[in-house]
C-alpha cells in the first residue's frame, strides 16, 4: 500500500545475519529500527529429557535459579540492573532444550548479554535462595492440583507416552520430586548440561547486526565445556492399540476439561505442515475449526473447543482441548469423535483447503509485526533446520498441498478408535 | 509525538486516525460506551452477551462467514467487554482493511439476534463463567467487587451473574443492542498503515449514512464514600489461601490517578495500560513478603476507569502460612509509604520503567488502537498520547499524598480465599463410563 520505514521485508537469509562462534554458539542477528526496543530469544541443550524420573523437575529448576545470584552479581543486583533499565530477562526449562528471552531499550541490549552469560556460565544457586524457589514452586503445584485444565492435560500426556518417555512428566515436577531437589543436584545439572554446543541467540530490533554480534562474542565468546552431552535419543513410543480413558476427579469444580487425541507428527516430518493444515480444519480455521462448529456453534456446549498438533523435536500430541459443563462430557466427546472420523474419512473439500492456505500464508504479516513475532520464527528455522529462506519459500510450500496431501497426514495420525481420553471435572456423572 | 487526528461524522460518531507506517497492517477498532457499569441487576452480564451475539451474524455476512473472510486473509479479530465499554476490532494486512470497515458497519445496525442462537449462546456464556469459576482467584475477586461496590454497576463481574445468565430474554439483549449500538454512542479507531484522508473519506462513505440514535441517559448510580473496612471471606476448593485488598482509587479523569499510579507501580511493579509488563523483584511488596517467605508471589494494578474503581494487590500465600500474618506484613509496608518515606531515586526507576513500558505497548497497532478508544471513551482522546508525559510530572509530594489519601484502611476491602479443606488430590480413574461415550 504504501512505503515503511522499517522492517518490511520478510525475514531470509538476504537480511539475517548468521554467525557460528567459535564454540558453536549460532548467533542470528535482524535489524528493525521500527521500534525502540531489541529483543534476545534463544535456547539451550539443557531440558529435562536429562533428568531422572526421580529428579524430575531438575532442568526447570535449574533454569528458574540462574539469576537467583551468580559470581559477578547477587539476587538484588541483577534485579535492580534489570528492573532499573526496565529490562526483562527469564529462562524456561523445556523437555529438549532450556529457553531464554528478553527485552531492553536498544541501548541496553549489552546489559541484557551480560546478564544472559552471567546466568548460564557462573551462577551460584545460593541455597537460601533454592529454599524461595521451591516454596514458590511447589505454591504454583498445589494451585495446578486445583486446576482442571492443567490436570486433564497431564492425565493426557501420562496416558498417552510411557514413563520411560520424557513427555510423560511434566518439566516442572511434582509435589513429591521439588522437596527433594538439592543445590547440588542444580550445581551438577548446570555444570554438565549447560555449555555452546547448541546454544541459538537471535537478537532483533534497533541495533547494528554487526554491534550484535560483537557483543554476544564478548561475553560468550571464550565459552567452553568439553563434557557437554549430546541429547539423547528419545525412547520410541508404541502406537495405542486402543481407546484408553482417564479421569481425574476434583470435588467443587462446576466445569469439566476435556484432553484427547493421540501422537502426531514432529516438526522434522516430511507431512508436518499437512498435518497443521489439516488441524486447522479440524479446530482452528474460523471459529475453531469443524469442532468449534459442532461443539460450539451448533450446541452450545462449550466457551472453548479447539484442536492443536504441538509438533516438537520428536513425534508430539495431536490433541483436541474442550472446557464443558460436566452433564454434557460424553456428547462433547462423541461430537468431537464425529469429527475426527469425518477428517480420516474424507479429503477436505477444494474450498476448505484454498480458505487455509490463504490463513496460513496471509497471517504472516501480523505475525511479523513484532520484534518477538520475528525473533520466534528466525529461532524456529534454526531449530528445526527450516533454512532462513524458509517464510520466503512458504508460500510456495503451502500452495503444493493437495487436498490427498492433507487426508493422508489424518490418516497417518489420527483415529478416533485409538485415541486418549482425559477428563478432570467434579465427579464422574 | 501526537499524529492523532480526530474528526465527529454528522451523525456523532467519533473517528480517531493514526499513521503507522512500521509494518503493512491495519487495525480497525468500534467501541461502543456501553459496558458492565451500566447494568441494572436482572440484566447483568447483557453486555457481554450482546458483544457474543455480534457473532453470530447478519443477512449480508451469515453467523461464521466473517469468522472465515479474515481468518483468509491473515487477519485477527476478537471483542471485548469491559467495565466501561464494548469494543470490537480487526487487524489485517493493510490491503484488506474494506473488509473490517464493512464487517463494522454492517453489524453495527443488522445484527439478528436470531432466537435459536441467543438460547445456543446462552449455554456458551454459561459454560464460559463455569470455566472462570473453576479458579479460586474468580470467586476471591467476584466476592471483594461486590462487597467494593454496593450501588455503582462496578459491583457485579462483567460475565453477570449466573441468576441473570439463566433468565435473560432475547428481548433483553436487543433492546440493550438498539439503545446502545449507534454512531453516536460509538468510537471508531484505525491505526496504521493507510493514508488519513483516504481513510476518513472510506469511513465517512460506510458509516456517514448510518443514522443517530436515539439519546439516552446510559445507566449508572453513583457508589457512596466508603466509611469503614470491609471484608469477606470466600472458602472455596483451593491449591493455596489467597489474599486481595482494594483500595477506592481515583477516575482516570482525576488528577490524582498519575500520582497513585506510582504508588502502586512502587509497592508492587510497573505495568502499561498497553498490557506489557516486567518483573517486579524490586519492588517493596515483592520484598516483603515474597522474600521473607510469606507469598508466592504478589502483584498489583489499577485500571483507568470513567468512575472511581479500585487499586488492587493480589497475593497468593505459601501452604502453612496465616494469611493474618501476611496481611500484617502487608500492612506495614503501606503504612510505611504512607508515612512518606518514598526516594527520588524510587520514583525515577518506575517513571523510567513505566517509560519504557509504555514503548513496548506502542509496537502493536492492535494497542495502540485499543488505548486512543478507551483514552476517547474516558473523556479525552490524548489521555494515552500524554500519558507518559503526565507520569513524568508527578512529584515525590504529590506520590506522597496520593498514598495518605487513598491508601486508607477505612476505604478499603480485604478479601481472603480459605481452602475449603475439601480439596483431593484428584483421584485418577481409568476407564471411566467407556459405555456412556457414543
Amino acid at each position: 500500500m504504501t512505503a515503511h520505514n522499517g522492517m518490511l521485508s520478510i525475514p531470509g537469509s538476504h537480511n539475517i545475519r548468521r554467525e557460528v562462534l567459535e564454540n558453536g554458539i549460532v548467533v542470528l542477528v535482524y535489524e528493525n529500527f521500527a521500534a525502540q526496543s531489541v529483543v534476545i530469544s534463544g535456547s539451550l541443550r539443557a531440558g529435562s529429557q536429562f533428568e531422572t524420573a526421580e529428579k524430575n523437575g531438575l532442568a526447570a529448576m535449574t533454569a528458574s535459579a540462574l539469576l537467583r545470584g551468580t559470581a559477578g552479581y547477587d539476587f538484588d543486583t541483577i534485579n535492580e540492573k534489570l528492573e532499573y533499565a526496565a529490562a526483562d530477562l527469564d529462562f524456561s526449562g523445556g523437555v529438549h532444550r532450556t529457553s531464554f528471552s528478553g527485552k531492553s531499550l536498544a541501548e541496553d541490549l549489552p546489559l541484557l548479554i551480560e546478564l544472559l552469560a552471567e546466568a548460564v556460565r557462573y551462577p551460584t544457586f545460593p541455597d537460601a535462595h533454592l529454599d524461595l524457589l521451591r516454596g514458590e514452586v511447589m505454591t504454583s503445584l498445589h494451585i495446578r492440583q486445583q486446576d482442571t485444565r492443567y490436570r486433564a492435560n497431564r492425565a493426557f500426556y501420562e496416558a498417552l507416552y510411557p514413563p520411560e518417555h520424557p513427555y510423560h512428566h511434566s518439566t516442572r515436577g511434582t509435589l513429591e520430586t521439588v522437596p527433594m531437589l538439592t543445590v547440588s543436584d542444580l550445581k551438577a545439572f548446570h555444570e554438565r548440561h549447560y555449555g555452546p554446543a547448541g546454544m541459538i541467540i537471535v537478537v532483533v530490533g534497533a541495533i547494528k547486526a554487526d554491534d550484535a554480534i560483537r557483543t554476544v562474542r564478548d561475553y560468550l565468546g571464550d565459552w567452553t565445556n568439553a563434557d557437554q552431552p549430546d541429547l539423547p535419543p528419545v525412547p520410541s513410543v508404541t502406537p495405542l492399540a486402543e481407546t484408553q480413558r482417564a479421569f481425574v476427579g476434583l470435588p467443587g469444580k462446576t466445569q469439566s476439561d476435556i484432553v484427547m487425541g493421540t501422537i502426531g507428527p514432529s516438526r522434522f516430518d516430511a507431512d508436518f505442515l499437512a498435518a497443521q493444515l489439516a488441524n486447522s480444519v479440524l479446530g482452528q480455521f474460523g471459529m475453531m475449526g469443524r469442532i468449534g462448529h459442532s461443539v460450539r456453534e451448533t450446541l452450545g456446549l462449550a466457551y472453548y473447543a479447539y484442536s492443536s498438533v504441538d509438533g516438537g523435536y520428536t513425534a508430539s500430541p495431536w490433541s483436541i482441548t474442550a472446557g464443558v459443563n460436566p452433564a454434557n462430557v460424553d456428547l462433547a466427546i462423541a461430537r468431537i469423535n464425529d469429527e475426527i472420523d469425518r477428517l480420516v474419512t474424507q479429503p477436505i473439500s477444494a474450498e476448505e483447503l484454498e480458505d487455509n492456505q490463504s490463513y496460513f500464508t496471509g497471517r504472516v504479516p501480523l505475525q511479523l509485526e513484532t520484534n518477538e513475532g520475528i525473533a520466534g520464527s528466525i529461532l524456529n528455522m534454526e531449530i528445526y533446520r527450516l533454512g532462513l529462506d524458509y517464510l520466503i519459500n512458504y508460500r510456495d510450500t503451502i500452495y503444493r498441498l493437495t487436498e490427498a496431501d492433507i487426508l493422508a497426514a489424518a490418516q497417518k495420525y489420527l483415529t478416533s478408535d485409538r485415541v486418549v481420553i482425559a477428563v478432570a471435572g467434579p465427579d464422574k456423572k | 509525538m501526537s499524529s492523532v487526528t480526530r474528526h465527529v461524522l454528522p451523525n456523532g460518531m467519533v473517528v480517531l486516525l493514526k499513521e503507522v507506517r512500521s509494518a503493512p497492517i491495519i487495525s480497525w477498532r468500534v467501541l461502543y460506551r456501553v459496558g458492565s457499569r451500566n447494568e441494572r441487576t436482572g440484566i447483568t452480564g447483557i453486555s457481554h452477551w450482546v458483544e457474543h451475539m455480534m457473532f453470530k451474524g447478519t443477512d449480508k455476512f451469515p453467523p461464521g462467514a466473517l469468522d472465515k473472510m479474515i481468518d483468509r486473509v491473515g487477519g485477527s479479530w476478537n471483542a471485548a467487554t469491559w467495565l466501561d465499554a464494548t469494543s470490537y476490532y480487526e487487524t489485517l494486512p493493510s490491503q484488506h482493511i474494506d473488509l473490517a470497515l464493512e464487517a463494522e458497519a454492517d453489524r453495527m445496525v443488522n445484527a439478528k439476534f436470531d432466537p435459536e442462537e441467543v438460547e445456543s449462546e446462552r449455554t456458551v456464556i454459561i459454560s464460559e463463567r463455569q470455566g472462570s469459576e473453576n479458579s479460586p482467584f474468580f470467586w476471591l475477586s467476584e466476592e471483594v467487587q461486590a462487597a467494593a461496590f454496593r450501588v455503582h454497576g462496578y459491583h457485579h463481574e462483567i460475565i453477570g451473574d449466573m441468576a441473570d445468565l439463566e433468565t435473560m430474554t432475547r428481548d433483553d439483549l436487543f433492546n440493550h443492542y438498539r439503545l446502545h449500538y449507534a454512531p453516536n454512542n460509538a468510537i471508531a479507531v484505525a491505526v496504521g498503515d493507510f493514508d488519513t484522508a483516504e481513510m476518513l473519506a472510506k469511513i465517512t462513505a460506510l458509516y456517514g449514512g448510518i443514522p443517530s440514535g436515539e439519546a439516552f441517559e446510559a445507566f449508572a448510580r453513583p457508589e457512596p464514600a466508603q466509611s469503614g473496612e470491609r471484608r469477606v471471606t470466600v472458602e472455596r476448593p483451593s491449591g493455596s489461601a489467597l489474599i486481595e485488598v482494594g483500595y477506592r482509587a481515583p477516575a482516570a479523569s482525576d488528577p490524582d490517578f498519575f500520582a497513585l499510579d506510582m504508588v502502586c507501580s512502587v509497592l508492587a511493579g510497573a505495568d502499561s495500560p498497553a498490557g506489557s509488563s516486567i518483573d517486579n523483584k524490586t519492588s517493596r511488596l515483592y520484598k516483603a513478603l515474597v522474600m521473607k517467605e510469606l507469598a508466592a508471589s504478589v502483584d498489583g494494578g489499577m485500571y483507568a476507569t470513567i468512575d472511581p474503581f479500585l487499586l488492587v494487590f493480589y497475593m497468593t500465600i505459601r501452604p502453612g502460612v496465616d494469611p493474618e500474618t501476611v496481611l500484617a506484613a502487608f500492612d506495614a509496608e503501606i503504612e510505611r509509604l504512607r508515612s512518606g518515606d518514598v526516594t527520588e531515586a524510587e520514583l525515577a526507576r518506575v517513571k523510567k520503567q513505566n517509560r519504557a513500558l509504555f514503548a513496548y505497548g506502542m509496537e502493536r497497532v492492535t494497542n495502540q488502537a485499543s488505548m486512543l478508544a478507551t483514552a476517547e471513551a474516558l473523556g479525552d482522546h490524548l489521555w494515552y498520547e500524554h500519558y507518559v508525559d503526565r507520569l513524568n510530572a508527578v512529584t515525590l509530594e504529590e506520590v506522597k499524598a496520593a498514598a495518605e489519601k487513598y491508601l486508607r484502611r477505612q476505604s478499603r476491602t480485604v478479601g481472603l480465599l480459605i481452602p475449603s479443606g475439601d480439596e483431593e488430590d484428584g483421584e485418577m480413574m481409568d476407564d471411566f463410563d467407556e459405555e456412556d461415550a457414543e
